[in-house]
This record gives C-alpha cells, structure tokens and sequence, in this order.
C-alpha cells in the first residue's frame, strides 16, 4: 500500500517545490506562468461579466461593450430589484435546508450500509454489494419517467419527500465508505465490543468518530449535487413556493425579458452562497472533491 | 477440526445477519423503492401505451421499441449526444491536463489558480445558463464585441444550427474542466517525487521528466477521466435544456427527449422505450470500459 493510499483524503493542495538546481524565474517558468494567467483571465471573464453586467443600469447593460463600469458608474438597480421579489428567498431556503436534509439521510444511511458491508458477515453479502456497485451505471435520468409514476401513485408529486427521497440513494458513497471501513483498524472494535459494546454502539462511538475526514468528504460532495441537482427537482415540483434555486430561477428566465442586469444579479445571487463558502473552505472542498471523484472507481 | 470451527461460528454468523439487516434495512429500503423498483417499471411501461394523464397502460409489445428504431427523431437526438460526447470530452480532457501540469509546477498563486478552473464547477446549471446565453447574446452579446473588436463577422451562437450544439460544448468545457482538472492534480501530486530525483540526478531535463515520467504515469488516470467524462456528457440536458428550452433537432440531446416524450407529449410508455434505449447506449460504454481495464489488470 501506497502512502497515498493510507491517506484516507486525496490531497490534491500539496504543492511541489522547486526541483534541485532549478532557476526560480527560467524562461520556462515565465511561459507556464503567462499560460496559466490567460487561462486564469479566460475562466474567470464570465463571472466577473455577469457581476459587471449586474453592478450596470439596464440601459448600461444593454449597450453591448465590454466595459467593465457603465456609463452610469455602478448602479445597485438590479439586485435592489431582484431581492424585491420574495421568492428567491424561498427558493434560497428551499434549495438549503432540502440539501441539507438529503445530505444528512444520505451519509447516514450510506455510513450505516458500508458499516455491514464491511465489517459484518451474513450470507448474500457480495451478491447484495454487487448488485448496489452495479447500479452506479445506471443513469437517473433513465429513471425518471417511472419514480414520476411512482410519486403521482404516493402523491408525492409536489411535496418535499417526493423531492428529497429519491435523491438520498447514492452508490458511489457506499463504495468510498466501505473502503475506507475496510482500512480502519479492526483491533480498535474488538476493544470495545469485549468491554461488552454492541454493534451499534461500537458504530457510534469508535467507527464514526474515525471517520470524520471521509463523512466530510462525501458529505460535501452530496451537498453539492443536491444544491445543484436539476432534473429532478424540476420534474417533481411544480408549485413556486416549494421550488429550490435551480429550479426556480428557470421559470423567471423569461419573465425578466429583456432585463439582463436583473437576470445576471439574480445568477450573480444564485451563485453566491457557494461561492463564498468556497473562498472560506478551498482546501476541504477541493479534497473532498477529488477524493470522492475518484472513489466511483 | 473444519466441523468444530464451522458449530463454533454458526449461532454467532445468524445474530450477525440480524444485526446486519439492522445496518442495511433504511439504505436497502431506498435503493429498492427508487433505484430497483422504477427500473422494474421502467422495462414494464415501456411495453405499454401509459400516457401521463392516466390514460392508456395496455401491452403492446414491442410496439414503442418498434417506433423508437424508425423515430427520426430520436436517431437524430441520438447523434446530437454522440456528437456532443466527442466534441466535449476531447478538450475537457485535453484542458484539465494541461491546467493541472502548469499548477502543479508549483508556480506562485496556487489559491488563485484553483479558484478560477473549479469554481465554475460549483454553480447550478441554471446560473451558468443564463451567464452563457448572455455572453451569447446574438446583439449586445460579449461574445460577439470580442468578436467584431477583432475584426470578425458577429454569430448568432444559439440561434444557428449545428453551431447551436457548439455552443453549448463551449459553455460545458468552461463549467465542469475543473472536476476534471482536480482529478489530474490530486493524480500529480501522487507521483513520488523519487522519480523526479533519480530523473534529475541522470540528468533529464524539466521537459524530458515531462514526458518520461509524468505523461506515462498519467495514462491510468486519463482512462479514468476518459470514462467519466464520457459518461456525464451522454447524459447531458440541464444546460441544452436552459440555454435552448426550445429545442432543435441540431441540438436536441437524448435525455431531453425522453423529457420531451414523457412531459410535454404525455406519452409515458414511450419515453420509458427511449429511456432504455439511452441506458443501452450507456451500458456499451460500460461495458468497454470494464473489457479495457481488466485487459490492464491482467497484463
């Protein structure tokens, strides 16, 4: 086993230092940089116009330059009325709490299941994990003409479960977590489970407590599929009150017309919250990224 | 010996099970009733005429597979994805590469760097939507003012066909590089820098380590990343879906079809008919994938 390997994080923020007897400014080096600043400017030119765009009157903004400031200087118009309308709070707040609650259920159900498949034995024990690694190739979107059938028949369309359950089933993350139980000490349970701890109970204070890293690992990967899943929470939710953010903003796509400040401070909006929480949390998220990225694999 | 061991672990084995079907009873309840039953049901709906409004639900065969192989449509929505699939994997792949050996150089602005290729990543498909179809936009796009200030004919970027589709890839590349380009540097950074060390005290270059030591060991990963890429650009439709909501049959991809088919014509048998044909068209893929790497593990 690779160091790497022991590592239950992909870490992916190490930085490799200058080789021996490198020259810090070589003319390789000024070239990667120049190569690296283009891309930079060229990733980054349409969140910076969007938020141009937004920060413009809409005369300004329809001008159609690539000035940065309009005209006018910078006007607060669009955001001012963006925030007027109430729903982006609602969708805001839908698309948190339903993402946090699936990320809960999911991790649980997921850390519990990877639990047994790893460390208890019953029989049909690779035939049942086989049959959930295999159904990693099945695609959602093959799914949804039938879970649609199946929330009209529950009368679930319309409502938070129909829009939260079908999404906490999530494959790969009993994959990861198996693996990673499956490196964990054994010797750690045995000690508990002989001072007389059940199973459970040895789940709960000596396995997860260790797990810490990899659940944050997942944990942020599945919040960030469920705060931007589309599909689904499209075809389940037709009522406007019960919309998250995704789904949300598409429906007054057309509404603001020919607005495009207003359209792209409500994108500019949309984006924010994980934006910001990338800023504050760069290196978790980039790990957590990477690693369960990989662990389908 | 093998009788005692086999009497001694039995009662313990039976209790296991039980307390295993504790651990496993929520995920399994969920994966049977959202995975396993619609699957089920998928194949049974696609072999009857179930509209949306309750109506129909009789057998009828292979009916829908019948019409699904003589739909121009769907062959045409069918070579849309295919298409697509190409001309979006080729420089998602190509780019996050070449993005992840320039930042792991080590060069100053490392935060930087990885700001500005992941983040994109992060954003719903509906903000990146309604950025591109902006920047887009066939008047007062910015597309088109770097367009003109450089002497070039303006495009009608989403309007024209065939190049409709092109747009989307490039608003795609620009919105999911950076998964893959963590993927490679989280590959790099495994490199043991051992091989660079014998590498330098034999004399190779910076450029020559490039291509004797870090392409080949990237070769494992860019099958990975390969296989992954693949695989999300067949299923696309969020952005084809928002950027052209009035879809084209240049640019129609499959899923949206299957939308199409099961949400706006009502027609859900048929739409599971397509549906399964989609899943087929992903299952070769699998299927190849699973055929070249275990041709790797055995070599």
């Amino acid at each position: 086993m690779s160091v790497a390997q022991q590592s239950p994080l992909t870490d992916v923020t190490a930085r490799r230092n200058l080789k021996p007897g490198e020259k810090p400014f070589g003319i390789a080096r000024l070239l990667a940089f120049a190569a690296l600043a283009i891309m930079a400017v060229i990733w980054l030119f349409p969140i910076v116009w969007a938020l141009a765009t937004a920060l413009k009157t809409e005369t300004d903004a329809a001008a159609g330059d690539l000035s940065l400031i309009g005209e006018s200087g910078i006007s607060f118009d669009a955001f001012a009325a963006v925030l007027a309308e109430g729903n982006v709070y609602i969708w805001a707040w839908n698309s948190l709490w339903t993402s946090a609650v699936i990320t809960l259920i999911t991790v649980a159900i997921s850390a519990m299941a990877a639990y047994a498949f790893s460390r208890l034995k019953f029989r049909g024990r690779s035939a049942l994990f086989f049959m959930v690694i295999a159904s990693i190739i099945v695609p959602p979107q093959v799914l949804i003409i039938p879970l649609y059938y199946q929330m009209l028949t529950f009368n679930m369309v319309d409502t938070y479960w129909g829009l939260i359950l079908p999404q906490v089933v999530m494959a790969p993350i009993i994959f990861i977590l198996k693996k990673f139980f499956d490196a964990v000490p054994i010797e750690l349970e045995e000690a508990a489970r002989v001072d007389g701890a059940g199973r459970f109970r040895v789940f709960l204070t000596v396995v997860l407590p260790l797990s810490k890293p990899i659940l944050g690992a997942v944990s942020i990967f599945v919040f960030i599929q469920a705060w931007n899943n589309f599909l689904w929470p499209f075809i389940v939710i037709n009522d406007t009150l019960l919309m998250t953010l995704p789904v949300g903003l598409q429906t007054v796509i057309s509404a603001y017309g020919v607005q495009y400040a207003q359209v792209m401070a409500q994108a500019i909006l949309a984006a924010l919250p994980l934006i910001v929480v990338f800023l504050f949390y760069q290196r978790q998220i980039v790990k957590g990224v990477a690693t369960t990225g990989f662990g389908g694999q | 010996m093998r009788d005692l061991k086999t009497l001694s672990t039995e009662p313990r084995r039976n209790r296991e099970w039980w307390v295993a079907a504790g651990f496993l009873a929520p995920f399994m309840l969920a994966f049977f009733m959202f995975v396993i039953w619609p699957m089920a049901h998928g194949i049974y709906l696609s072999f009857t005429d179930q509209a949306l409004t309750g109506a129909g639900g009789n057998f009828v065969g292979f009916e829908n597979y019948v019409e699904a192989f003589t739909d121009p449509t769907l062959w045409g929505a069918m070579r849309n994805t295919v298409w697509f699939t190409i001309i979006s994997t080729v420089p998602l792949v190509i780019i996050a590469m070449t993005m992840a050996l320039l930042v792991n150089t080590g060069l100053p602005g490392q935060w930087l760097w990885r700001l500005s290729f992941f983040m994109p990543f992060l954003l719903a498909s509906t903000v990146i939507s309604q950025i591109w179809v902006w920047i887009f936009n066939p008047e007062i796009g910015a597309a088109n003012s770097v367009l003109t200030g450089v002497g070039l004919e303006p495009l009608s970027w989403l309007q024209t066909p065939h190049l409709d589709l092109i747009s989307i890839t490039i608003a795609t590349v620009w919105w999911t590089v950076g998964f893959n380009f963590l993927l490679y540097l989280a590959a790099l950074q495994n490199i043991p820098d051992l091989q660079y060390e014998a590498a330098s005290v034999d004399g190779a270059g910076r450029w020559r380590q490039l291509w004797s030591i870090t392409i080949p060991q990237l070769m494992p990963v860019t099958g990975v990343v390969f296989v992954l890429q693949i695989l999300a650009s067949l299923k696309l439709f969020d952005q084809a879906y928002q950027m052209l909501p009035g879809s084209t049959d240049t640019s129609r991809p499959i899923v949206q079809y299957i939308f199409e088919a099961g949400f706006v014509g009502y027609r859900f048998g048929y739409a599971s008919a397509i549906s399964y044909v989609f899943f087929a068209l992903i299952l070769v893929v699998g299927i190849v994938q699973i055929t070249i790497s275990r041709r790797k593990v055995q070599r």
